[in-house]
C-alpha cells in the first residue's frame, strides 16, 4: 500500500519535471532565447556529459559537506533537545535564547566562520550545521514533549536509569518527531554548504556557481543548479525512505 | 506493625502545591494485609487515584507515613505492577517486547522470561498477538497486554489505575471475569480503583470507600461472596445487599441527590442499571 503510493507520487513528479524541461526546450528554441540568458536544457544536459568528471568532483565535495553538516546537526541537535527538556530551568531560560538565535540570519554569519576557521572544509560544514540544526532541536523538542504522561508514569514506576528511560521511552517517542525535523534539516544542510562555498571556496558546487557567474558562462550555473536539484533530492528521498522505514510500527496514515 | 501487612498508611495527606492548592487527601490510616484483593472505590476527584499513585512512588505524600512492605515509600518501590487507566504501550514495540519492558529496566536475562511471556498471552487469549503491534489491537486486548507487562516478574503488589474506565460495558465484563481468573491464579495484592460500584463489589474481597474531596477512607466494607463468582452473581440478594450500602453511603455523603431528580451521576451507577 505504502510502497505503491510511494511510486506512484515519484512518477507524477518525474512526469511533470519531464513536461516542464519539454516546455523550457520548445520555448527556448522557438523565442530564440541567447544562452547567456538562459541556456536550452539539452546544452545544460550537454555540459554536464562533456565534463562530468569534474562535475563529479565537485559535486562529492558539496555532498560529503552537507552531510558532514547534516549529521553533526542531528546528533548535536538531539543532545541539545535532550538536555533543554531534562530541567525547567534550562527550558524557561535557554529554549527562548535558541529561539532568538534562530532568528539570526546564519548566512550573515558565514563570513564570521571563515575568519574563525580558514577557508577549508571545516567552516563549510559548520555553516551547513548552524542552519540546519535548529530544526532538529524544535522538532525533538516537540516529541520529547509529547510524550504520554501514563507512559511517562511507567518508566518511573519501572525504576528506570536516566539513560533507560531516555534510550528505551523518550527517544522511540520522540522518533517520527525527529525525522520530520530531519526531513527539513537536509534540505537546510545543502544550501549550508553552497553558503560556505560562495563566502570562500576552490571546491564544491557553490565555488562551481560562483566562478562560473565571473565569466558569464550561464551553461555552467545552470549545470551546476541541476546537479543541486537532484542531489537535493536525493537527500531528501534518503530521509523520507529512512522515516519509513523506522516508523513502520505506525498506523497508516489516512489520506 | 503487623508483619503480614503489606502497605500501612498512618495519617497519609496528599496537598497539590500551586495557587489553589488542592488537598487530594487528608488523614489516611490504612492497614492492607497481604494476598488481598482491594477495590478502592470512590467518586471523581476524591483523591483514590492519588493514593494509588503514592503507594506506587509516583506521587509523593506531603505528610505522614506511607509504608510498603514495612519500607517507608520514596520513589517506586521494587516488584510492584502498575496498570493505568490508558494502557501506555509503547507503540513501537510489538506485544511481546511491551511485555519485556520491566525486565529490560530491571537488567534481568531474557531469555529466562521467553516462557513466562508465552504463559500469560496464553492466558490472556492473546497467544496469536505476540508479534502484532498496539495499534493493531482493539481496546480489551490493549489492556489485556498493559496487564500481562504488569505480571511480567510476578509482582506481590498489583496497582491497578482505573484499568477498565476507558472500555464500553461488555468488554468491562469480560475484563471482569478475566481479572478474577488470574487473580485467583497469583493471589497476591492487588489495589484496584474504580468508580463502578458493580465492579468494585465483584472484584474485591474488600471495598474501600473513598469520601469526596478531601479524600478520607469512609468506609471499608468485607465482601464475603464466594469465588469464582460469575457474573450473574450481580443478580443475587447478597450481591444488592452490598450495592444497596454503598449507595447508600454516596447518598449520605451527598454524592447522589435523588431528590432534585437529577441526572445522579449515572456513571457511577453502570452495571447495576
Amino acid at each position: 500500500m505504502k510502497g505503491a503510493r510511494h511510486a506512484h507520487a515519484i512518477a507524477a513528479g518525474s512526469l511533470s519535471g519531464l513536461l516542464f524541461l519539454i516546455a523550457w526546450e520548445v520555448l527556448g528554441r522557438w523565442l530564440e532565447v541567447k544562452p547567456v540568458v538562459l541556456p536550452l536544457p539539452t546544452q545544460i544536459l550537454a555540459e554536464i556529459i562533456d565534463a562530468h568528471d569534474w562535475y563529479l568532483d565537485h559535486s562529492l565535495f558539496t555532498l560529503m559537506t552537507t552531510l558532514a553538516g547534516f549529521a553533526l546537526s542531528v546528533v548535536l541537535g538531539v543532545l541539545i533537545a535532550a538536555i533543554l527538556v531534562s530541567s525547567r530551568l534550562f527550558e524557561r531560560y535557554l529554549y527562548p535564547l535558541i529561539v532568538a538565535l534562530n532568528n539570526v540570519p546564519k548566512v550573515a554569519i558565514a563570513p564570521l566562520f571563515v575568519i574563525w576557521m580558514g577557508t577549508g572544509t571545516e567552516p563549510k560544514i559548520a555553516i551547513a550545521f548552524l542552519i540546519a540544526v535548529f530544526a532538529i532541536i524544535v522538532d525533538t523538542v516537540h516529541g520529547l514533549r509529547s510524550v504520554p504522561p501514563d507512559v511517562a508514569d511507567l518508566a518511573h514506576v519501572l525504576r528506570g536509569s536516566w539513560w533507560q528511560v531516555f534510550t528505551k521511552v523518550n527517544l522511540p517517542c520522540a522518533l517520527p518527531s525527529i525525522l520530520s525535523g530531519m526531513k527539513i534539516a537536509i534540505s537546510l544542510a545543502l544550501v549550508g554548504a553552497i553558503v560556505g562555498e560562495f563566502v570562500s571556496s576552490q571546491r564544491g558546487l557553490g565555488y562551481v556557481i560562483m566562478s562560473a557567474q565571473g565569466m558569464f558562462d550561464t551553461v555552467r550555473v545552470f549545470a551546476a543548479l541541476f546537479i543541486l536539484s537532484a542531489l537535493g533530492l536525493l537527500l531528501y528521498a534518503a530521509v523520507v525512505w529512512m522515516e519509513a522505514r523506522f516508523t513502520a510500527w505506525r498506523p497508516a496514515k489516512e489520506e | 506493625m503487623n508483619g503480614r501487612s503489606i502497605i500501612e498508611a498512618q495519617a497519609v495527606r496528599k496537598v497539590f502545591p500551586g495557587k489553589h492548592g488542592v488537598t487530594a487527601l487528608e488523614r489516611v490510616d490504612v492497614d492492607i494485609p497481604a494476598g488481598r484483593f482491594i477495590s478502592i472505590l470512590g467518586p471523581s476527584g476524591c483523591g483514590k487515584s492519588t493514593f494509588l499513585r503514592c503507594v506506587g512512588g509516583i506521587e509523593r505524600i506531603t505528610s505522614g507515613s506511607l509504608r510498603v512492605r514495612g519500607r517507608e515509600v520514596n520513589g517506586p518501590p521494587e516488584g510492584i505492577g502498575f496498570v493505568f487507566q490508558r494502557d501506555a504501550l509503547l507503540e513501537w514495540r510489538n506485544i511481546r517486547r511491551n511485555l519485556l519492558l520491566p525486565v529490560e529496566f530491571a537488567r534481568k536475562p531474557l531469555a529466562q522470561y521467553r516462557d513466562k511471556v508465552e504463559e500469560l498471552l496464553a492466558m490472556t487469549g492473546l497467544a496469536d498477538f505476540a508479534d502484532r503491534y498496539p495499534h493493531q489491537l482493539s481496546g480489551g486486548m490493549r489492556q489485556r497486554a498493559a496487564i500481562c507487562r504488569a505480571l511480567i516478574d510476578d509482582p506481590d503488589l498489583l496497582l491497578m489505575d482505573e484499568p477498565f474506565g476507558a472500555l464500553d460495558a461488555i468488554t468491562r465484563d469480560q475484563m471482569n471475569i478475566e481479572l478474577q481468573r488470574i487473580w485467583m491464579s497469583t493471589r497476591n495484592t492487588v489495589l484496584f480503583v474504580t468508580h463502578g460500584i458493580a465492579e468494585a463489589v465483584f472484584l474485591g474481597d474488600e471495598v474501600m470507600v473513598f469520601s469526596p474531596r478531601p479524600g478520607r477512607i469512609a468506609r471499608t466494607l468485607r465482601i464475603d461472596l464466594p469465588r469464582p463468582r460469575p457474573l450473574s452473581i450481580r443478580e443475587t440478594k447478597a450481591f444488592g445487599d452490598y450495592v444497596a450500602e454503598i449507595r447508600d453511603l454516596f447518598q449520605q455523603m451527598g454524592i447522589f441527590k435523588e431528590r432534585d431528580n437529577a441526572p445522579a451521576s449515572g456513571n457511577l451507577m453502570e452495571g447495576k442499571a
